[in-house]
């Protein structure tokens, strides 16, 4: 993969660390604002391994959108009180899923590491896209012939969920209140 | 033809058991008197009578070898290479059962339509005589073992339903209890008897048994007196010994005296009593195979006959002494069977059953006529008073005797001849017999004085109906003698008439079996052949022919010695009284039957309810309970365990994922390494 | 070094994932929960794109579009839920919802 390897073990380690504060601190805020950190990291690996169209819907969407909610929530519920959650959780407990995510985790690593390549390689090659009118163009082609129908369905689903969230998050009329 | 005979009286006992269980025992229904059930009963035993008369005429035209009708029903088990067929064989010996079965059975029928007209459900007492009648006849004209213990235990049942039949007395239900019991336990072993005969020859049908046998003398497989032969038959012999009353389990035979009068009269005189002999005079090739087997039952039987006699001098009940005197008599006939004289046994099977089963309805009678009263110290000066009763008890008090013409000298004889000759026997069952003899002289003689002879021991004016005050329930009900509700009368015509005709049975009856011109032993001879010690032949054991007659006279003296010494004992009350003084502690012992219930109530009850106790506290309760609710408390612990993973935190579920996917992954890398 | 192995961008992938399942599991407050869920999606972005870009294959891309879209619709409705929630239990805290616990 002949990415900058310099480019990439920056925003790599600040994707770690901040997504290390997004899991250990204690204010909620702190958490939400080190996960867009987060995000802007991943956005930079995506334009890195050469998909713009996802670097950027990465940043409108997830850093954009669902973070402002994010940190909408936690206002609106006074959650920015810093949970006291540190200490009392069993400690046992927490210690045994590190481990095993730790475990688990050297699996995965080792197993990446091992496998070996074996798949037959498509067609879009970096100068095939460079061809076709770069990244976005290809995407869109792509979705707009092949990937039809998830496309209607996600937009399907996005209306269920806009009417499940309104329908949920809507404070109940109570008897009596003059409409 | 043949199944008629068992059948007619289970028709009888559907007809009136179903009568009586829809018509007469829910409540509000009008119940019925004695005579119409009991004239359904009577008159289905009587068919029977008729068929085995008829099938008698029939064997008696029939050659020696070939006497014998059978006839197959169906199939009843096929297991394997065991095919076991509910069959009937009526030969020279069961026909000889079947009319005494049925004959007596007809006339205590009879008998029982007078003394139970007071009774509250006479429709269930002749559905019960009926279905025993059935059971006992099944039991002498099978063909095979299986058969015969059907009905067996089929008299065994309708013995505890009848001894019990006045159930809601607990003494009364108690003793239909103990005498289940008590039979149960020789059944246990007939059972094993029945199993090692199986194992042995692997037929359990009586022809093929025979053959079996005598195929096994004859090519030396089976030597005399072999000793699985030896064992099956004392394992036969245990059944007989509950069966039949004999050491140790007779205890069972006086208690039946609570049941009604005529029931002790059929079932444990005449008929139930008798099955023991005839299941070892039908098997008496495998017995004549064993000399130890016959030692066996002819010591049992001797001295049964012995210790039976003893307690019955002492007794008071009437009833008891007769019941003592039928343990005493099938004493006698094992005796007689023990020593190979296997006819002679049943030669006076048929004599007893006539004079014991005139014996009880007389008692039966004399106690309807005293209102109930059973004491013999209590009765006297009947004669005149039922001087029919007094007629024929004193025709069967002769017979039980011993002497001649009547019927209970020659059979009681030809047992004691044959126990001092036959080469099975000796002079000590002789000398036993011959003691036993004189005390039922004795005993008898004494029953009778105190019953019928004397001046009468009570107040007539006392003796007060217990059926007075029955008379308002039940209107129109004939009780045959309605105008004597106070004082002592004679008995109907439905209860003298039995009476009369068994009496006469027992007079002649004896002419059967005269030695030296025994049609009945002649008869017998194709099931049961001549032995050793039969008349005529010369003895080995080296007896002299002449000592025959010597031992009948001695028999009859010593009859006429027990007989003198009660009249002259009993003539002085006083003087008894004063004996009894004497003798305290025997007295007591006698009276109190040697305490035999109460040994084996220590003995054998005590420790066993000890041991069940504690087999119930610490086994049952202890272990098994145990056992059973710890895999309900095992489940219940663990679902208690398991339950607290339900936290109900999704992150400690989300852990229990992880969990799994460390441990499923885990293991297919290392599988795939 | 002038190439990053495949195996270490997989690798990196793997850390947040890890990271974010830690979170998860370990945070009591629902909110910061969901937001180590949605870590989690990111990190599985990232895979896709990786194995879209050493396959030379669309497919990875596209799947990564519609799981940021499904991701938002999630973290839509996620949240709506959680505020209904709030409005009986008064809390964020995951240890009050207990309706599960036997």
């Amino acid at each position: 993969m002949s990415i900058s390897p310099f480019f990439f073990y920056a925003f790599a380690s600040i994707a770690v660390i901040c997504s290390l504060f997004v899991i250990l601190k204690k204010n909620p805020v702190a958490s939400a604002f080190s996960l867009v950190l987060v995000f802007f990291a991943f956005a930079g690996i995506y334009a890195l391994l050469d998909a713009h169209l996802i670097a950027a819907l990465q940043i409108f969407v997830y850093a954009g959108a669902i973070m402002v909610l994010f940190v909408f929530v936690i206002m609106l519920l006074n959650a920015d009180v810093p949970s006291f959650d540190m200490g009392r959780t069993h400690l046992g407990l927490k210690a045994v899923a590190g481990l095993l995510s730790a475990v688990t985790l050297g699996i995965f690593i080792w197993t990446f590491k091992s496998s070996a390549w074996n798949a037959a390689l498509g067609p879009f090659t970096g100068d095939a896209i460079e061809a076709s009118g770069g990244n976005t163009q290809v995407i869109s082609e792509l979705m707009f012939s092949e990937y039809i129908l998830p496309f209607e369905l996600t937009s399907v689903l996005l209306l269920a969920a806009i009417i499940g969230a309104v329908a949920i998050a809507k404070r109940k009329l109570s008897v009596g209140r003059s409409q | 033809m043949l199944a008629l005979i068992p059948l007619f009286p289970l028709v009888g006992f559907l007809i009136n058991g179903s009568w009586y269980a829809f018509g007469q025992a829910p409540a509000g229904c009008h119940k019925a008197g004695s005579k119409i059930p009991g004239a359904i009963a009577t008159l289905f035993i009587f068919f029977s009578f008729i068929v085995s008369a008829f099938i008698f005429n029939q064997l008696l035209s029939m050659e020696p070898e070939h006497r014998f009708i059978e006839q197959v029903l169906f199939s009843w088990m096929k297991v394997g290479g065991f095919n076991l067929e509910m069959a009937f064989r009526v030969d020279s010996l069961s026909t000889l059962f079947t009319l005494v079965i049925t004959g007596v059975g007809t006339l205590i029928h009879l008998y029982s339509i007078g003394y139970m007209s007071h009774d509250e459900t006479p429709g269930k007492f002749f559905a019960y005589l009926n279905l025993f009648c059935f059971a006992m006849l099944m039991l002498v004209i099978g063909s095979s073992l299986p058969i015969l213990f059907l009905g067996w235990e089929g008299v065994g049942l309708c013995s505890y339903l009848l001894i019990g039949y006045w159930y809601t007395d607990e003494e009364k239900a108690k003793a239909g209890k103990k005498a289940f019991v008590v039979n149960r336990v020789g059944d246990l072993g007939f059972l094993l008897g029945m199993f090692i005969i199986f194992w042995t020859f692997g037929t359990l049908d009586f022809t093929e048994l025979k053959h079996g046998v005598e195929q096994a003398v004859h090519t030396g497989t089976l030597v005399a007196d072999a000793s699985v032969v030896t064992l099956i038959c004392i394992l036969l012999f245990v059944g007989c010994m509950g069966k039949s009353a004999q050491i140790p389990l007779y205890i069972w035979l006086p208690d039946a005296m609570a049941g009604p009068t005529p029931v002790s009269a059929l079932i444990h005189a005449a008929t139930m009593v008798t099955s023991g002999i005839y299941m070892v005079s039908r098997l008496n090739f495998l017995y004549a195979l064993s000399p130890s087997a016959l030692n066996v039952v002819a010591t049992v039987g001797a001295f049964t006959a012995f210790f039976a006699a003893t307690i019955a001098i002492a007794q008071r009940d009437i009833k008891k002494v007769l019941a003592y005197s039928t343990v005493s008599q099938l004493g006698y006939m094992f005796l007689g069977c023990g020593v190979g004289a296997f006819s002679a046994g049943v030669f006076h099977v048929i004599t007893h059953a006539f004079f014991k089963a005139l014996l009880f309805l007389g008692a039966g009678s004399v106690i309807h006529g005293m209102h109930e009263e059973q004491d013999i110290w209590k009765m006297g000066g009947l004669k005149s008073k039922m001087p029919k009763t007094f007629l024929t008890f004193a025709v069967g008090w002769i017979a039980i005797c011993g002497l001649p013409p009547f019927s209970g000298f020659f059979s009681k004889d030809e047992i004691l001849w044959q126990a001092f000759s036959s080469v099975h026997g000796s002079r000590v069952l002789w000398g036993l017999g011959a003691v036993t003899a004189v005390m039922t002289a004795f005993y008898m003689t004494r029953l009778f004085y105190l019953t019928f002879l004397g001046q009468p021991r009570f107040d007539e004016k006392k003796m007060v109906s217990h059926h007075a005050h029955h008379d308002d329930d039940h209107h129109g009900h004939d009780h045959g003698h309605s105008d004597h509700s106070v004082g002592v009368h004679e008995s109907p015509w439905m209860m003298t008439l039995p009476l009369q005709v068994l009496a006469l049975l027992s007079a002649v009856g004896g002419l059967m079996g005269i030695p030296h011109m025994s049609w009945l032993e002649h008869w017998l001879e194709p099931v049961i052949p001549g032995h050793e010690g039969a008349h005529g032949a010369s003895l080995v054991g080296g007896v002299d022919p002449q000592m025959e007659w010597i031992l009948m006279g001695v028999s009859v003296l010593g009859a006429i010695l027990g007989i003198a010494v009660a009249f002259k004992l009993y003539r002085n009350l006083k003087g008894v009284e004063g004996l009894a003084q004497r003798f305290a502690p025997l007295h007591r012992a006698l009276e109190n039957k040697w305490y035999v219930d109460e040994i084996y109530e220590a003995l054998i009850i005590k420790p066993l309810q000890g041991l069940a106790q504690v087999l119930w506290k610490c086994f049952d309760v202890g272990v098994i309970d145990r056992i059973v609710l710890s895999f309900g408390r095992v489940s219940a612990w663990t679902g208690q365990t398991v339950r607290l993973m339900q936290t109900g935190s999704i992150q400690v579920y989300a852990l229990m994922l992880l969990v799994g996917l460390v441990a499923t992954a885990g293991y297919f890398i290392y599988g795939w390494h | 070094m002038t190439q990053v192995e495949p195996w270490v961008i997989l690798s990196f992938c793997a850390i947040i994932f890890f990271i974010g399942f830690t979170g998860v599991l370990i945070r009591r407050n629902i909110l910061i929960v969901l937001m180590c869920i949605e870590l989690m999606l990111n990190a599985v972005n990232l895979t896709f794109v990786t194995f879209s870009k050493q396959l030379q294959h669309m497919g990875g891309q596209m799947s990564v579009f519609f799981v940021i879209t499904v991701a938002a619709a999630e973290s839509a409705v996620g949240l709506g839920l959680v505020i209904a929630m709030f409005r009986t239990l008064r809390s964020v805290d995951t240890d009050e919802i207990q309706l599960l616990r036997e």
